[in-house]
């Protein structure tokens, strides 16, 4: 097998994996599907807006739990957005913490809720590293000559 | 907010082959979303990130200024998210059909919570349609086909 067919190869392989670990959901293929040649990094924008504004969030929710008194409302309308913009990208697990997040806000539980945002934390960094080397792969695809399909 | 100025060509006789949208979202990487899946369908997008700035585009603001009417006439559909601070969508569809100048402007409502009180209230103060987050490019193809009177 040549270069770029390994590559190739790899990066369906992993993309695979990244949907059947729940990474990433049918709207992260969305995403790709909105990509092309007028936007051809449209992908790798969106997902570095969204890690900011994840960052932004954390730390955010981070100041307002640790207060005596915790404005539950400022927690959940941050959760609240945190879970529309994991949506839109497709960042399941991120998502999936942000439904438990909201309940815990609605109960005004800080220990629930410092849980969740350690979860939030823990998931931001696995997806940036999944989708770094997800970009470092289609960059050597491109480099080798290659196109990247969009996901099936 | 950017927003085409340039005069629309008439191709073919037709009504507004890159029908002018105006999206609300307060959220940015939504805001990125839906400008992306718009221009796919050969809009112009003018993007507003919450009610009072979108009024101001239309000219209902309190700040007058020239070109106001150049906005409005020129203004095909508006799409708005839900859940904003300060100003919801379903306030500034309200809004929108109070004015003489803008309520035959379709007005499209969007939110990531499927809530049958939401929609209907929304449907009956006089939204064209509701569409449930994240969009998709089908969703946006339909809408175009709805509200922009193609004909397939």
């Amino acid at each position: 097998m040549d270069v770029l067919s390994q590559l190739q190869r790899q990066l369906a392989d992993f993309l695979a994996s990244l949907y059947r670990e729940g990474f990433v959901d049918d709207q992260f293929t969305q995403l790709q599907k909105l990509q092309d040649e007028s936007s051809p990094d449209f992908v790798m924008e969106v997902v570095s807006l969204f890690f900011e504004d994840c960052e932004k969030l954390v730390n955010n929710m981070a100041k307002v739990l640790e207060q005596q008194v915790v404005d539950f409302k400022q927690v959940d309308s941050h959760v609240h957005q945190l879970k529309g913009s994991s949506s839109s990208i497709g960042a399941a697990r991120i998502r999936n913490v942000c439904i438990a997040f909201k309940t815990f806000c609605e109960a005004q539980n800080r220990e629930g809720c410092l849980r969740c945002l350690q979860q939030v934390n823990h998931e931001h960094a696995q997806l940036k590293a999944n989708l770094q080397s997800l970009f470092t792969l289609e960059r050597q695809i491109v480099a080798a000559g290659g196109t990247v399909p969009a996901m099936q | 907010m950017d927003g085409g100025s340039m005069e629309d060509a008439m191709v073919g006789g037709g009504y507004t082959d890159e029908p002018h949208v105006l999206a609300v979202d307060d959220n940015l990487i939504d805001r990125k979303l839906v400008e992306r899946l718009l221009k796919n369908s050969s809009c112009k997008v003018t993007t507003a990130e919450n009610g009072l700035r979108a009024l101001e585009y239309l000219g209902l603001g309190d700040e007058k200024r020239t070109a106001l009417e150049d906005n409005v006439s020129k203004v095909n559909l508006i799409i708005t998210d839900y859940c904003m601070p300060g100003m919801t969508g379903y306030e500034l569809l309200k809004k929108i059909k109070e004015s003489s100048s803008l309520k035959e402007i379709p007005v499209v409502i969007m939110s990531s919570e499927n809530i049958p009180t939401r929609i209907n209230k929304c449907l009956e103060e006089g939204a064209q349609m509701f569409m449930l987050k994240p969009l998709k490019q089908s969703d946006v193809a339909k809408l175009r086909c709805n509200l922009m009177n193609c004909r397939s």
